[in-house]
């Protein structure tokens, strides 16, 4: 149990658990490895998985294992089999949940997979949050949209990067010239995490991997756990890459409207770069990956197409309660983030967010108006 | 020097190999990555290169050599 002393790059603090299956699971990881109660799963029957705490929470413990592990715990857990098992079963009724929430695939004309997923991109009618926080977010709305996004974006591609050694081909060679510059062409100061992790200083966040596992909801959690159930199943490729080609093709415009925000809320040209090189970079992107990556997939393995599909409609779908969630909350007055309890502590640094000048600000407001 | 310019349908070009970007007086415009996307329907915010604008106006283009029809 080698511990890295930088806790921004992992491994993350073990999160407080939030119902019986979580408890366990959390209490056992503190040992050495030993098997689980066999009827620990049988809490999920019937639940609604998306929005239930307990089951995200613990397919999240048992999937971090295989991503940057966690403080304190033995790395052998990642195989133990007991621990595979329950995660089997809490997976199982995730993916029932997500394949009835993205609901029928329609029929691939032609081959013709760009296209489908640009389709299927035009018809999400998801609440308009990123308008939202380009024009009304206070900045305490504006952080707190950020811890969300802090669980994916300080892993950023890694899930999808799951699917490099499981494809051959254009496919291939398609998602490695995205993640090569979702890595920042291997350069640490402009690989795409390191990039977010500007902006949560600059915002007065905390930078640690992992840092609020404890803050986020059930529903910011399943968005997490849909790219690892996707990235740790060999048959599940095709919605892998579905999901990224999703997330690809919705990304420019949103990300310009979040760096927009951002400026109205004052913050400085370092805070935003995260979002502005996500303007251009995912305008590259999204190309490669409908037309080279998904289109490159469905010709080598034509009976993929509907996964890949599936993939694409499963991300829009829960982006969908994500945004609902989010602003469901702040319409009421409300956090989006979990309630403070003695158990889950969140915790800020003091700094002063840094703030763009005044001349600074007024330049980039005239941007506003293009 | 090898590089290729691809149309993408409804979408940008996308610039790949060892290129270079210039002003018309030489100098050098940074390219930010290895692969670029250069805005082809003329409505980016962030010309030469593509933010995804063409999809907002609807933007077609086809992915090969367009042939006027007769007039």
């Amino acid at each position: 149990m080698v511990e890295s002393g930088d806790r921004r790059y992992g491994p993350a603090p073990l999160p407080q658990p939030r119902g019986p299956v979580s408890a366990a699971l959390h209490d056992a990881l503190t040992s050495a490895p030993h098997d689980l109660p066999a009827d620990l799963a049988s809490e999920f029957d019937g639940v609604d998985p998306i929005d239930n705490e307990d089951l995200q929470l613990t397919l999240f413990l048992c999937y971090e294992l295989h991503y940057r592990g966690w403080r304190g715990v033995d790395d052998r857990w990642e195989w133990q089999p007991s621990l595979i098992a329950l995660r089997s079963r809490a997976e199982a009724v995730f993916e029932v949940a997500v394949r009835a929430l993205a609901g029928p695939q329609p029929p691939l004309l032609d081959g013709r997979m760009a296209s489908a997923l640009a389709a299927a991109v035009a018809a999400d009618d998801g609440p308009a949050l990123s308008a939202y926080l380009q024009q009304r977010a206070t900045h305490e709305q504006f952080r707190e949209f950020v811890m969300h996004r802090s669980i994916y974006h300080l892993r950023e591609a890694d899930p999808h990067s799951w699917a490099l050694p499981r494809l051959g081909g254009p496919a291939k060679a398609a998602l490695v010239e995205i993640q090569v510059d979702e890595y920042g062409g291997g350069r640490l100061d402009r690989m795409h995490a390191e990039l977010f992790r500007v902006t949560l200083e600059r915002l007065g966040l905390d930078n640690g991997y992992g840092a609020y596992l404890d803050a986020v909801p059930a529903v910011t959690l399943a968005g997490n756990n849909l790219m690892s159930l996707f990235g740790l199943h060999r048959r599940l490729r095709g919605a892998l890459l579905g999901h990224l080609a999703a997330y690809e093709m919705t990304s420019s415009l949103p990300n310009r409207r979040y760096g927009r925000g951002l400026r109205r809320l004052g913050l400085d040209k370092a805070a935003t770069r995260f979002y502005d090189e996500h303007v251009e970079a995912d305008a590259v992107h999204e190309q490669i990956a409908a037309h080279d990556m998904c289109g490159g997939l469905v010709r080598v393995e034509p009976h993929l197409a509907a996964d890949v599909l599936f993939g694409a409609s499963a991300a829009l779908a829960l982006d969908r309660l994500f945004a609902a969630w989010t602003l469901d909350s702040w319409q009421a007055g409300r956090s989006s983030l979990r309630p403070r309890g003695p158990g889950a502590p969140i915790t800020l640094h003091v700094d002063e967010p840094h703030r763009a000048t005044g001349s600074e600000t007024a330049s980039l407001m005239t941007g506003l108006a293009c | 020097m090898t590089s290729t310019i691809t149309p993408y349908e409804d979408g940008p070009l996308i610039v790949r190999g060892d290129f270079e970007l210039r002003t018309p007086d030489g100098t050098p415009i940074a390219p930010g990555r290895a692969t670029i996307a250069l805005c082809r329907c003329g409505r980016s915010a962030i010309k030469p290169f593509c933010d995804g604008t063409h999809k907002v106006i609807n933007f077609r283009a086809g992915a090969d050599r367009d042939t006027p029809k007769p007039r």
